[in-house]
């Protein structure tokens, strides 16, 4: 390995920021397409009862429907206690 | 029976008619019964890239609403043996074409030809849908690039759910063309290599044709770059389609050329 590989390898170059993005997304986009019309909507509904009881945004809250619609499983991020 | 191909990618400017130009000539120097039709209603490029853009008098709608037969219709293009053109309409309106009378022409050329490619419009809309619905085989035509592959995923997508074989519960064949790409930015670490799309997007991959000079000559003499058998795309092209054919051909133009001294000297561009 060249010196000049050497230090490119401690900084991650644009193609391989490209890829991990571009994994992340797919991914979500590949599952979002699998799961049911229904459920974008109850998504938001969950959300939105959380929300009047805890301070959380959309991001601390995922749910997730497993491939063959047999668990749905929510995962809830709550705000440090301050 | 003619197999249907569907050149397809979600984005658009990523090389579908160029892709679809060489494709459509390569299956037609191998002796095939070819046809290509543009699907890009109302920004039709096909012929222009064909070449053959002052003979065209009727096009795809006109044969859909019965103004034309398909012999009217259909140009017999003037290099290569086996090929015909289907050139696209002009008209604004973009619901001209209908599932119905696309299948019926699909179904008359089906009868003579062997090959039947369709230049997709962009999109993944009514247009691209309608592109692919009845397709045996997609190609989709991806370039290095984020938006590009996503939109390809994209495409596979409608490609699984939305297609006439889908919907009977089959599947179309997918291949991957990467186009536009760039070793040597590869190497620099400044573009997503044909590993990395081939992870994402995980289906088989048919060929990559390198970032070309030869593409732009070729489209400004409306020539196919497959007919300039000398050209870096050109021959890229070439074993694409011999490997569409069933052969088995190694992947060329993936890394950078090293330049003898004399052209590093002289510095002429290949
Ligand atoms: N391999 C290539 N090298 C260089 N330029 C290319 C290559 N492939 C396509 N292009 C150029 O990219 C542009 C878009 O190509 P086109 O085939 O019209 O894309 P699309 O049909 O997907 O919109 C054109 O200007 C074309 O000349
Ligand atoms: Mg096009």
């Amino acid at each position: 390995m060249g010196i000049l590989n050497y230090f490119r390898s401690n900084k991650q170059t644009s193609a391989s920021v490209a890829k991990e993005r571009l994994q992340v997304l797919v991914a979500y986009e590949r599952n979002q397409r699998t799961q049911p019309d229904y459920l974008p909507q109850m998504q938001q509904e969950i959300l939105a009862v959380i929300a009047k009881y805890v301070d959380v945004s959309t991001e601390d809250i995922q749910i997730n429907l497993d491939e063959d619609c047999s668990i749905l499983e929510l995962n809830v991020t709550l705000p440090e206690k301050g | 029976m003619a197999e249907i191909i569907v050149v397809t990618s979600g984005k658009g400017g990523v090389g579908k008619t160029t892709s679809s130009a060489a494709i459509g000539t390569g299956l037609a120097l191998k002796g095939f019964k070819t046809v290509l039709i543009d699907f890009d209603v109302g920004l039709r490029n096909l012929d222009l890239i064909m070449g053959c853009e002052r003979r065209v008098v009727y096009d795809f709608v006109n044969v859909i609403n019965k103004e034309a037969t398909l012999n009217q219709a259909l140009i017999r293009d003037k290099r290569t043996e086996n090929l015909y053109i289907l050139p696209a309409s002009q008209t604004r309106d973009k619901d001209a074409l209908s599932v119905e009378g696309v299948e019926t022409v699909l179904n008359e050329l089906a009868e003579s030809f062997d090959y039947i490619v369709c230049d997709s419009p962009a999109g993944i809309e009514k247009g691209a849908q309608l592109a692919l619905y009845f397709a045996d085989t997609a190609i989709v035509v991806t370039n290095p690039e984020v938006s590009s592959v996503r939109d390809s995923d994209r495409i596979l997508g409608v490609l699984q759910s939305k297609s006439r074989k889908a919907e009977q519960g089959g599947t179309v064949k997918e291949h991957l063309l990467l186009t536009r790409y760039n070793p040597a930015r590869v190497d620099a670490g400044e573009m997503l290599s044909v590993e990395d799309v081939k992870e994402i997007l995980a289906i088989p991959l048919l060929g990559v044709v390198p970032e070309s000079e030869a593409v732009l000559k070729a489209s400004n003499q409306g020539v196919p770059v497959i007919l300039d058998a000398d050209s870096d795309a050109g021959k890229a092209y070439d074993d694409a389609i011999a490997r569409f054919l069933g052969e088995d051909r190694e992947h060329r133009f993936l890394n950078v050329e090293r330049k003898g001294f004399l052209s590093r000297v002289f510095g002429r561009k290949g």
